[in-house]
């Protein structure tokens, strides 16, 4: 345990451009700027897939390329191919990566919407555009949100990966650290990037917990209706 | 007024779900759509709303084809009750109510004062508004789905099934509400059922179909019951039609006894068999021997000019004497139908 208070208790590892705060701050611009991206694709495809129930052949193609698809093989191949001046072999992996559980799970999502629902939403005279906005998205937000939080999981944990390719991040502590069997380096990197995934989950609980309904969650404690007039 | 005209409609797999229909659905009246399960109802209903087209023929409302009207606009005037409810789960109950109201520009204070107003109206607690969906039993929801459909009172109401899925106590306590509600508002609804009994309690007309969307009849419930088109619709109908047919038959006519009564105190001295103890303020107490002897007997009643010869066949057959107690407004004894009135009735129920 003194690896730990030798990492986190030396003043230079919390200043300068290996330090600990800049670590985080570009770990958190790779997965962040990653997962934005890959939304930006993601989430429309799936809910035009979902709600017109036309391509859906794509999703099953980007669900299967994603297992298929080895991420550090890509990561190395991207390195290779475009260099490491920009940050961009590592975004595209990281955003193809990124993409198939969003996709697959907006998709799952709006096609799962009980079609009874469906029905009477457009049997009220909802638009199209009403019905995916104001009644399968709020349905199927608990969906859309796993698929966010799932990607995001791995897009953080690919990050460190990504250190090998000579980029930043908090995988630098684990792998310098181990170059120099610097020890300290490598049990306080792998708490950070522990910690980070943890902070991740949090961030996605907080977000469904303030962005799902409660009628869709179920999470409402039952009030008692203070009148005999119920009657069936 | 709805008036199909020469309607079919062929799926694109080739079946023909409606076949040449024509009938109307008269303004501020309860048609029926009945038969089998797979007869072409819930196709029928939905090319009202267009939520299906029609292949052939037209559909019109008051006279203007449904075609040529914009689908969501068609719909938010047109109120649509399906089988399951089908609310809005992450909604409370009251925007949900308030939905078509928000959809036509209100403001949103008078929405919501709309929507609880129609909650009170369906007989739910207003309070309920504020819950969700999945806090509500199947009977409460079918009542919010009610109240949805009416939120923007639209003249028009199509109801595909909507009590089929509850328990039948509930189900006769929405046709019940569902009756008084029309008595008050005086919409035009089209209501499918497959459920015969359901079609005969609410319709003011039945339209019987048969399965490949052909129409076997239309009238009202007495003719029906009484003059069947063919053999499917006798069928259909069930074997005790013609005790259902009673349903029909008022009971303004009978003729009442009002010699067989005795005060409570009765002990014995009667001509008759039975007698009827009758207590200080008016109301029945029971069924006592024309020699007094013997505990007082159950007795059933019945209210005559509202109540139909069934109620007072009914309350007969509960009475050891044979007879139905006649009551009014005020549940107090108005005399006594005895078996003989009865039976002048029913002869002249089954000639007519
Ligand atoms: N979308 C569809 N495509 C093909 N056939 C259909 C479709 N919807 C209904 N049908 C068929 O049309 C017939 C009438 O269906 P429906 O109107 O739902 O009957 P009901 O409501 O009386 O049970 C049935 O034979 C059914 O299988
Ligand atoms: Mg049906």
């Amino acid at each position: 345990m003194s690896w730990l208070s030798d990492f986190f208790g030396d003043p230079a590892n919390w200043s300068g451009p290996d330090g600990i705060p800049a670590r985080l701050l570009e770990h958190l611009e790779f997965s962040a700027l990653a997962l934005a991206l890959a939304m930006l694709v993601a989430i429309p495809l799936g809910l035009l897939i979902g709600h017109t129930g036309r391509g859906g052949v794509i999703v099953v193609i980007s669900a299967n390329l994603a297992r298929a698809l080895p991420t550090l093989g890509l990561l190395v191949l991207f390195v290779l191919l475009l260099g490491t001046a920009s940050i961009l072999p590592v975004i595209i992996p990281l955003v193809l990566l990124a993409i198939p559980p969003i996709l697959v799970n907006t998709f799952e999502g709006i096609r799962g919407v009980d079609p009874e629902l469906r029905d009477a939403a457009y049997g009220m005279g909802l638009t199209g555009g009403q019905v995916l906005g104001r009644v399968l998205v709020p349905v199927a937000l608990p969906l859309i949100l796993l698929g966010l939080r799932l990607s995001a999981i791995q897009v953080v944990a690919t990050t460190t990966v990504a250190a090998y390719t000579g980029l930043g991040g908090l995988g630098r502590f684990v792998i310098d650290g181990f170059a120099t069997k610097d020890y300290a380096s490598v049990v306080g990197g792998s708490v950070l990037i522990v910690l980070f995934a943890l902070a991740v989950q949090l961030v996605f609980t907080l977000l469904q917990r303030t962005t799902v309904s409660p009628g869709v969650s179920r999470r409402v404690k039952v009030r008692q209706v203070a009148s005999g007039r119920e009657t069936t | 007024m709805i008036t199909f005209d020469a309607v079919t409609k062929r799926y694109a797999d080739g079946t023909v779900a409606v076949d040449n229909l024509s009938l109307e659905a008269p303004t501020g009246e309860i048609t029926v759509f009945v038969g089998p399960s797979g007869c072409g109802k819930t196709t029928s209903l939905r090319m009202i709303n267009r939520m299906i087209d029609a292949t052939e023929g037209r559909i019109l409302l008051d006279g203007d084809p449904v075609q040529d009207i914009d689908p969501p606009k068609l719909r938010r005037g047109i109120g649509y009750v399906i089988q399951q409810a089908g609310l809005f789960p992450h909604k409370k109950i009251v925007d949900n109510v308030a939905t078509v109201p928000l959809l036509l520009g209100w403001d949103r204070g008078k929405a919501r004062s709309r929507a609880m107003e129609l909650l009170e109206r369906v007989g739910l607690d207003p309070a309920m508004g504020e819950r969700y969906p999945f806090q509500l039993s199947g009977g409460q929801q079918q009542r919010v789905g009610v109240a949805r459909a009416l939120a923007a009172d639209p003249p028009v109401l199509l109801m595909d099934e909507p009590f089929s899925a509850v328990d039948p106590i509930v189900r006769t306590s929405l046709q019940d509400e569902l009756l008084r509600l029309q008595a008050e508002l005086n919409k035009t609804i089209v209501f499918v059922t497959h459920d015969i009994d359901e079609a005969i309690k609410l319709g003011d007309r039945v339209a019987v179909l048969r399965v490949g969307g052909r129409l076997a009849q239309l009238a009202d419930p007495k003719t029906l019951l009484s003059e069947p088109a063919d053999d499917f619709v006798r069928e259909f109908l069930g074997h005790d039609r013609g005790i259902r047919r009673l349903q029909f038959v008022g009971t303004e006519g009978l003729r009442l006894r009002t010699d067989l009564t005795v005060p409570a105190g009765f002990s014995g001295g009667s001509p008759e068999p039975w007698v009827l103890a009758v207590s200080d303020d008016g109301r029945p107490v029971g069924w006592l021997r024309g020699d007094g002897g013997g505990e007082p007997e159950p007795y059933g009643t019945f209210r005559p000019g509202r109540d139909s010869m069934r109620s007072a066949l009914d309350a007969a057959l509960l009475s050891p004497s044979g007879c139905a107690v006649a009551v009014g407004e005020d549940g107090k004894v108005a005399g006594v139908a005895t078996r003989e009135a009865l039976d002048e009735a029913l002869a002249e129920a089954a000639d007519g």
